[in-house]
């Protein structure tokens, strides 16, 4: 197995980061140039939120081992903090106030990461639940935080930084994306920190962890506070970027779901799996009604929509534990290592 | 208040750092002289690195330890041997702090504590391997080793991402020195092979590199040889040695292949059913009567099996 990658090291693949920087270049540079306003609406801005997302996830659940149903709640936290922030605090700028909604979402993960000193997996699993249902009540109990609105559902403000309006698809996508590459950046570095083997470290082996001198209940509160940062910031990208509107019932328990999928699809504990996963949860659907659509004509509306996606979207899921435990990454990482095999030995 | 502990415990270990440098360098001229001299006059000479007292542990009505007495000389290779299920395990559990015992203290290098506080057992210079295997399997090699010196590093996380403040010179410091330990254990070849990829016999000496970077005063080894080959157990032997003579640390190890244990340690405790049943030199072990009838067995007098 060494002696194959060693063989791979040699070929002339491009740094890491060079790959990094060519996708940011044609991310930055190309696509606003030759990208429809239903490929930023419909597909760019969903996908990057979300891949967001399941980055703060991945922190939480795939680096540190902690299972967390809650992220929908602390994208809700996100999403209306900011909106408070924005709408009750004067000139706070718009990026201070995603970063204060980040720091609240934050909070309120260290809160529910309680639990996770005492308890494990499935358990721990159940106890996040309570973030999910406890927020999502708060939220439409009390309707201060959606500034008395009659229906719950507010309008997001608009998108501007430093004067500059971001109210068009292209904008808001260069909003979302620069907000993503930014904290997708930051993950990538903590992950290779010794914070972020610290993560690892009680993922796989919790006693171990603590007779070597981590500080194994500081670093599970700190991976609830960074995952749910990151989580929330994501949340302020959903409502305000992509949706434009706030509203408790787009965070449910499906969305928490959504997520979980995310990261398991595409691949635990991988901060390019999360993308992966966002992209196939993202597009499978758009894809799937358009075959459908075409295959079977009128039969297929929206609710046999619904079902088939459930159903096809399951048994991918069933199908990637067994089949590929580590994901679409570890998917791709093969297909790209045969690729260039084939490529060196032509 | 798991917050407040921890940085009591930082503060604990920031008052002890310079004892342990001050007591750690005349240990250093002491492995040479334990094979020298017999190891009873060592212990009048230095006081023990570490000390049990009157140890008691059960789980429910099944004794796992009874009333045992052991002293570990600075700078000694100390074996504890036994039949299978006569408390070593449960012994160094105690040691470590895993265990609480119901009876008795540990007295680590003279401080006394009821139960040893895990989370800072690190600071205080004692570092343990694990009988079943206890690696990080998603970490690299060197990002194991490299995290047995967490306990010491001080940036926080911000630093960490941002690579400001001392976070560069802890990172760059902690994989040279991981770096060390793995080429001092011969392990350079798999530096950046996935732990959990490893066979058996190297991931437990990745396993003995982890707890050997910190330079801790006390190693306490839980069978590090077992199932392994006789060939890696020999080799095994000889990093052990090899580590005590470097770190000038002092070894605990539990081992049940007596044929190793008796040419690598300097004095050896024998367990039977929870009690110390005898605690002397390896050969004085090995002629003792009743380790040989607890333990080492004797040919059978009754050869030709009559009354069976």
């Amino acid at each position: 197995m060494t002696a194959i990658t060693s063989n791979f090291s040699a070929a002339p693949v491009l740094p890491k980061w060079m790959a990094s920087v060519l996708l940011l270049a044609f991310a930055y540079g190309v696509v606003p140039l030759i990208g429809s306003s239903y490929l930023f609406e419909a597909i760019l801005l969903p996908f990057l939120a979300l891949g967001l997302a399941g980055v703060g996830l991945n922190i939480l659940t795939g680096y540190a081992g902690q299972v967390s149903l809650g992220s929908a709640a602390f994208m809700a936290a996100g999403a209306f903090a900011a909106y408070n922030l924005n709408l009750r605090v004067e000139g706070l700028p718009l990026i201070g106030s995603i970063f204060l909604a980040g720091i609240v979402a934050a909070a309120i993960g260290i809160v529910f990461g309680l639990p996770s000193l005492r308890l494990k997996g499935f358990y721990l699993a159940v106890s996040t639940l309570a973030a999910q249902f406890f927020v999502q009540w708060a939220l439409t109990k009390f309707s201060w935080f959606s500034n008395e609105s009659a229906s719950g559902v507010i309008d997001a403000p608009r998108l501007s930084i430093g004067g500059l309006a971001l109210d068009g698809a292209v904008g808001r996508y260069l909003f979302a994306l620069t907000i993503v590459s930014i904290l997708t950046f930051l993950a990538y570095r903590l992950v290779s920190s010794q914070t972020g083997r610290n993560f690892i470290a009680i993922r796989d082996n919790e006693t171990a962890a603590r007779i070597i001198g981590i500080p194994v209940l500081k670093t599970k509160l700190l991976a609830f506070a960074i995952s749910s940062f990151i989580i929330g910031v994501a949340g302020v990208i959903w409502a305000f970027a992509y949706l434009r509107t706030v509203e408790p019932a787009g965070f449910d328990l499906d969305r928490s779901f959504q997520i979980l999928f995310i990261i398991i699809i595409g691949g635990l504990a991988s901060i390019r799996g999360a993308f992966f996963g966002a992209a196939l949860i993202v597009v499978f659907p758009l894809g799937l009604s358009r075959l459908g659509g075409f295959l079977l004509g009128d039969v297929f509306d929206s609710g046999v929509l619904d079902m088939s996606q459930r159903i096809v979207l399951g048994a991918l899921i069933i199908l990637f534990l067994i089949l590929e435990p580590d994901g679409l990454v570890a998917l791709w990482d093969r297909i790209r290592r045969r690729l260039l095999f084939a490529w060196q030995s032509t | 208040m798991p917050l407040a502990s921890y940085a009591l415990g930082m503060m604990d270990a920031s008052v002890y750092a310079p004892e342990v440098f001050a007591r750690g360098l005349p240990s250093t001229l002491q492995p040479s002289a334990v094979g020298v001299v017999p190891a009873g006059s060592i212990a009048t000479a230095a006081a023990p690195l570490l000390s049990l007292q009157g140890i008691g542990l059960s789980f429910g009505g099944v004794v796992a330890l009874a009333d045992i007495d052991l002293s570990v000389n600075p700078g000694e290779i100390r074996a504890i041997i036994g039949p299978n299920g006569a408390g070593k395990s449960s012994l160094i559990n105690v040691i470590s702090g895993v265990y609480r015992a119901d009876r008795g203290h540990v007295l680590l290098d003279g401080i006394r504590y009821g139960q040893v506080p895990t989370q800072r057992l690190a600071h205080l210079g004692v570092a343990r391997t694990f009988q079943n295997l206890a690696l990080f399997k998603g970490l690299s090699v060197l990002d194991n080793v490299a995290s047995g010196l967490a306990y010491k590093v001080r940036s926080n996380f911000a630093g960490q991402v941002l690579g400001i403040g001392r976070s560069r010179g802890e990172q760059r410091d902690s994989l040279s020195r991981a770096d060390q330990i793995l080429e001092f254990l011969d392990l350079t070849t798999v530096r950046d092979r996935l732990a959990g990829t490893l066979p058996y016999g190297l991931q437990k000496r990745v396993e003995l590199a982890r707890a050997l970077v910190a330079e801790p005063r006390l190693l306490l080894l839980d069978e590090p040889m077992a199932g392994m080959t006789a060939g890696e157990k020999s080799e095994m032997a000889g990093f052990v040695r090899a580590a005590r003579d470097r770190f000038a640390t002092t070894v605990v190890l539990i081992e049940h292949d007596v044929g190793v244990v008796m040419g690598l340690s300097d004095r050896i405790a024998v367990l039977d059913y929870g009690r110390k049943i005898a605690d002397a030199t390896p050969d004085e072990v090995r002629n003792d009567q009743r380790v040989i009838d607890a333990y080492l067995g004797v040919a059978s007098d009754n050869e030709d099996g009559a009354g069976i």
